[in-house]
């Protein structure tokens, strides 16, 4: 051990028990406001309307966490931030909880010291091509031009894609989502290439959506989740758990409107649902005080914005414009990933 | 035979010039015809300009206004110009105009921002105009009327609507009366702008600028008592003493430096929790935020607070620029002064600021302002991406502008410093009443245009996430599924603000060289 490292962690360690480190939970509550690290503009998942107010399928998940940590969803005050500056935005305090259409891999897990907590949307990269051009796979797509955002993951998928089938692709760089679109519809690259959701809503603005058409490969997996900051658990299973609740409520058919009715049925009826109670914090159940928080903590976040299914459907479903089938992303129950541990 | 002598008594009325030698024709002739190779680059450049305005007109004259979504604007456009037509949609820009403006500022604050922009003319007028009462009421009259204007059009409240234009028509009424008391705007300004942009409590920028005051009165009482130097010196001292916590300062700059030296940035930033936490600016300047806390305790009166992150658009260009623009002019007067001083530390610092600053790209700097500042801060340190951006861009302006007014100063001839010794003044009032004057007066188109280029440069600030109006706004903007797979038109609207604003800048910098000018050739 270097001596000067003995020193200074000699020096930080007096200092440090000298104090009381607050925890991003107290942190936020005493703020009396969460801070969301959001995307800088992505359909459907995060971005201000025309008055300003934040709306997307990660947004909604902050406002879960707001409604379960301060008990009032709006709370929250979200951070744009770009793909450069996510992750220092985070390890340097500015923002509490990054809900931004990120990736969890193992160098952002470890070496980056953050925590991926959950995986609220399975992605994957897929391509888009024209009708007309009769490629019905990604394999055929030999001596293409590709439409490709540079410094993303999807670039060096997309280099491993074709290097692993031996064909051969000339990219097109372009800087952002609005001039991939932009060349792709000039007819500058013959396929398109990002996370299949981006296609999906890239497609449904073109003019005639029917002229093209999305490939069956998905040449990579990109599971999205929501992230903090490595060393502090409790904020992390509080960000965890308040995603669960999302999960079981619809699991278990509580949605937004039926709420006060569930807790009212549950309230009357010993014989109900078990863990509904345990969620609810029905009866003697004080489950959210285990991490800090009370026992109402799950009705909060549910009454946010409602279960996952509802927050998936209001914000890229199939109703929607960017149309998105749930996919991977349905309940464990129905052929999806998307599986909460009990709460117990 | 008699000869008659033919003899006119009369002059021949004079003729007009044969066609081709006159009007359009002799100009096309002389312009665009005049040989061979002539003609063909003119008609090879009409067809290009026939070429460029037959692909865009139809784009520009089928443009849509008024819809709700890209959808809509590409049926309006396919029923009005047939299927195959192409045109622009404007609408996006109608609808989302605040925010290409405000960027996320609250929408019932807006008039705050505003009445800060027209203010702003107010501060400017009395320097622009030296102090003249016609450009002086003009300009704040102009601005009042605007104000008006914008207020209704943005849907502002009665009251607030009514004390801004208030306020506006009360100093078109002073310009009038008294031009040069516009001054105190102009000096009051900055704090001013910071409160109505900003928010918070009114106490914070009052026991400032009280600050400023009682330390502005001492150093005028010291300097002509006990001369400039042990003015400066005292005055110092007094700000440090009563608004700087030294050993605060110390004691978090020594730990941060312990942990640094120990561990390497590295770890620094990851282990922010380790970090000695706990302090922020208000620590450091103890006296001031007791006393702006005592007087909110006392008497609360303010604004709502806007957090820095929802400042954007063209709020967010000006904020940047205006600032950086008035910053960087005085840093780098003096930072060109201290390359031709003969004092070998102030001469190589100066050197050094000025050759690293210009040496290395904004980008750089701004990115070590979002990331390695904060390592080098006192840790969750309260300090603003905005004004960390700011003091960079400050900082670089300044280095530029420097060697702007070096390059005046090496114009003027060697006698007017030599005659500004005869004459018995000293090194500041020579600067002040001979040298400054004439360097600037040769520097301006220099100084103009890097005033416009580091407008410009404002938008690279969306690189560390701030929502400019060319890339931020529109990011989010295009993100919106109703305004997807639109592009040019936020860049043509945005490229036509700009313009107009540089545009002016350049025009005004013209008049000032004409009004300047003292060489009668």
């Amino acid at each position: 051990m270097k001596k000067s490292a003995f020193y200074g962690a000699l020096v930080a360690t007096t200092l440090v028990a000298g104090m009381a480190s607050a925890g991003t939970l107290d942190d936020v509550k005493a703020r009396g406001e969460l801070l969301c690290g959001s995307s800088s503009g992505l359909a459907g998942f995060g971005l201000p309307d025309a008055n300003g107010v934040w709306t997307g399928f990660d947004v909604d998940l902050c406002r879960a966490v707001a409604a379960a940590v301060l008990g009032d969803a709006t709370k929250v005050k979200f951070i744009a931030t770009t793909g450069e500056t996510r992750f220092t935005a985070l390890a340097s305090g500015e923002v509490d909880l990054l809900a931004r259409n990120s990736t969890w891999t193992f160098s952002r897990d470890n070496d980056l010291k953050l925590d991926f907590v959950a995986v609220n949307y399975y992605d994957g990269q897929g391509f888009m091509v024209r009708k007309d051009l009769g490629v019905s796979s990604a394999k055929e797509l030999d001596g293409a031009t590709v439409c490709i955002q540079t410094g993303t993951t999807t670039e060096l998928n997309l280099a491993d894609f074709f290097k692993a089938n031996s064909i051969s692709y000339t990219p097109v760089t372009v800087a952002d989502d609005s001039e991939a679109q932009r060349q792709y519809e000039a007819g500058a690259c013959d396929a398109f290439t990002t996370d299949a959701s981006g296609l999906a809503s890239s497609r449904s603005a073109m003019a005639d959506p029917s002229a093209h058409i999305i490939l069956p490969e998905i040449i990579s997996k990109e599971p999205l989740g929501p992230v903090v900051r490595h060393g502090d658990n409790n904020w992390g299973d509080i960000v965890r758990w308040t995603y669960f609740s999302l999960l079981i409520a619809e699991e278990k058919g509580i949605t937004k409107a039926n709420l006060n009715d569930v807790i009212a049925a549950s309230e009357a009826d010993p014989a109900a649902d078990p863990e509904t109670k345990r969620l609810l914090g029905i009866g003697d159940n004080d489950m959210g005080v285990m991490m800090g928080l009370d026992k109402d903590w799950a009705r909060r976040s549910i009454g946010a914005a409602g279960n996952y299914g509802e927050i998936f459907e209001a914000n890229i479903g199939e109703a929607t414009p960017i149309g998105l089938a749930r996919g991977l992303n349905a309940l464990w129950t129905q052929g999806g990933l998307q599986y909460a541990p009990p709460v117990r | 035979m008699t000869q008659t002598a033919f003899t006119r008594t009369e002059m021949l009325p004079p003729i007009a010039p044969p066609i081709s030698e006159r009007g359009v024709v002799k100009w096309l002739r002389e312009n665009l015809f005049s040989s061979i190779p002539n003609i063909i680059l003119t008609l090879a450049a009409l067809f290009a300009v026939y070429w460029l305005v037959s692909l865009s007109l139809p784009w520009f004259l089928n443009g849509v206004w008024h819809a709700e979504t890209v959808q809509q604007c590409r049926q309006i456009i396919a029923e009005t110009a047939g299927p195959d037509a192409s045109g622009a949609c404007w609408a996006v820009i109608r609808v989302r105009w605040n925010q290409f403006l405000f960027g996320l500022y609250p929408v019932e604050e807006y008039w705050r921002p505003t009445l800060a922009f027209a203010l702003m003319f107010v501060a400017i007028a009395p320097v622009l105009y030296s102090g003249l009462r016609k450009p002086c009421t003009i300009i704040v009259g102009i601005a009042a009327v605007l104000l008006s204007l914008a207020l209704y059009g943005l849907g502002t409240d009665g009251w607030h609507g009514f004390v801004a234009v208030l306020c506006l028509a009360a100093l078109t009424a002073v310009a009038w009366i008294a031009p040069k008391k516009l001054v105190w705007v102009t000096l009051v300004f900055p704090l001013l702008a910071f409160f109505l942009l900003w928010g918070g409590s009114v106490w914070g920028p009052v026991s400032v600028a009280i600050a400023f005051g009682i330390l502005g009165l001492a150093f005028v009482k010291l300097a002509s008592a006990r001369g400039l130097l042990v003015a400066s010196l005292a005055v110092a001292l007094l700000f440090l003493c009563c608004f700087v916590n030294p050993i605060r300062l110390g004691e978090s700059f020594l730990s941060n430096l312990v942990y640094l030296a120990s561990f390497g940035t590295y770890d620094y930033v990851l282990h922010f929790d380790l970090r000695i936490g706990g302090y922020d600016l208000t620590e450091l300047f103890p006296l001031h935020s007791a006393l702006s806390g005592y007087l909110d305790a006392k008497l609360p009166i303010g604004l709502l607070y806007v957090r820095s992150d929802d400042f954007g658009g063209f709020l967010l260009a000006f904020v940047i620029g205006i600032t950086a623009i008035t910053a960087s002019l005085p840093i780098g007067i003096l930072l060109a002064l201290g390359r031709q001083s003969d004092m070998p530390l102030v001469k190589s610092i100066s050197v050094g600021f000025i050759e690293f600053f210009r040496g290395v790209p904004l980008i750089t700097v701004l990115f070590s302002a979002n990331f390695m500042l904060l390592y080098f801060l006192p840790p969750q340190t309260n300090f603003d991406l905005i004004v960390r951006v700011i003091i960079v861009v400050v900082i670089f302006a300044s280095a530029y502008i420097a060697e702007v007014i070096r390059g005046g100063l090496a114009a003027l001839p060697r006698g007017q410093y030599e005659a500004a010794d005869a004459l018995g003044l000293d090194y500041w009032q020579a600067q002040r009443l001979i040298i400054m004057p004439q360097a600037l007066k040769i520097s301006i188109p220099g100084i103009v245009s890097s005033f416009i280029g580091l407008f410009k440069d404002t938008t690279l600030v969306a690189l560390v996430g701030l929502a400019d109006p060319l890339t931020g706004v529109r990011k989010f903007v295009l993100a919106d599924s109703a305004w997807k797979g639109i592009y040019w038109e936020p860049f043509i609207f945005v490229g036509a603000i700009f313009f107009v604003v540089c545009f002016s800048m350049s025009r005004y910098s013209m008049y000032l060289e004409q009004k300047l000018k003292t060489d009668h050739v």
